[in-house]
């Protein structure tokens, strides 16, 4: 309960905090407290892939080029208020929307119980009997994305 | 705790996700949303992963596999789309997503 308040309140700080270096600090909180679900959900081998891909990596590179850029607060421009409004009027209506049609949804409820299927043996099993091809293909996407941003990054 | 539980928390992470993509106009921020309603819906997958385990299904743990694939493509997301709006300062000194409007010139 205190995880998902946290991760709300971190998610709306990404949105609404004018700093874009707080609002990344605001996604690590975000991708702890998610972190600190999928422990709970018992996909251990999953939260600390998350910590380090999302914490480690993907936001050190968001930082990395936020200062790469030298950007302020003062810089970004605003966008008409009438347009934000509706940004938010819209999303709102899209919450409304979804919480009205899942919320007489009957599910079962969750066991407190653990089961093994997120650790690293079963899913590594998983991974390269069942669905060795995609991850191949992954590679081949790794390995595309790679040359992409260096060709694109490079001065010329 | 019941699904629906998980089920709301998703939705609410993804609407945040789209009002910021919606609401902001610096292309990092529209990015680390795009990252958010990512997250929301890999929340979810292992919700329903863990249920089909109660629920005594064998392969349940494919649900897993699929975030961590769904990890995959957005780190190779990431690194093309930063290196796109590091050329864009480049050129025109912003990150300003309503000068790329212009962009035929």
């Amino acid at each position: 309960m205190v995880l998902s308040l946290v991760a709300l309140v971190s998610a709306l700080g990404v949105v609404l905090s004018k700093n874009p270096v707080s609002s990344v600090l605001c996604l690590i909180v975000t991708f702890f407290a998610i972190a600190g679900h999928y422990i709970m959900l018992n996909a251990q081998f999953l939260a600390v892939v998350h910590i380090i891909v999302y914490a480690g990596a993907i936001m050190v590179l968001f930082l990395y080029v936020m200062m790469l850029m030298n950007l302020d607060a003062d810089i970004e421009p605003q966008k008409r208020n009438w347009l934000k409004y509706a940004g938010a009027v819209s999303g709102g209506a899209l919450l409304v929307v979804l919480v009205a049609a899942l919320r007489d949804a009957s599910m079962p409820a969750l066991s407190e119980s653990s089961v093994e299927i997120g650790l690293i043996h079963n899913l590594g099993k998983l991974l390269f009997t069942q669905y060795v091809v995609p991850f191949e293909i992954s590679s081949i996407l790794f390995l595309s994305a790679m040359v992409g941003a260096v060709v694109i990054g490079k001065k010329d | 705790m019941p699904v629906q539980y998980y089920i709301f928390l998703s939705i609410a992470l993804f609407c945040i996700g789209v009002m910021g993509v919606l609401m902001r106009r610096n292309a990092i921020i529209i990015f680390m949303c795009i990252e958010l309603m990512l997250n929301a819906v890999n929340l979810l997958l292992v919700a329903f992963s863990k249920m089909w385990a109660d629920a005594g299904k064998v392969d349940a743990g494919s649900a897993q596999l699929f975030v961590f694939f769904i990890m995959v493509v957005a780190a190779a997301e990431v690194a093309v789309g930063l290196a796109i709006i590091t050329m864009v300062y480049r050129n025109t000194h912003s990150v300003d997503i309503n000068i790329l409007n212009r962009l035929k010139n």
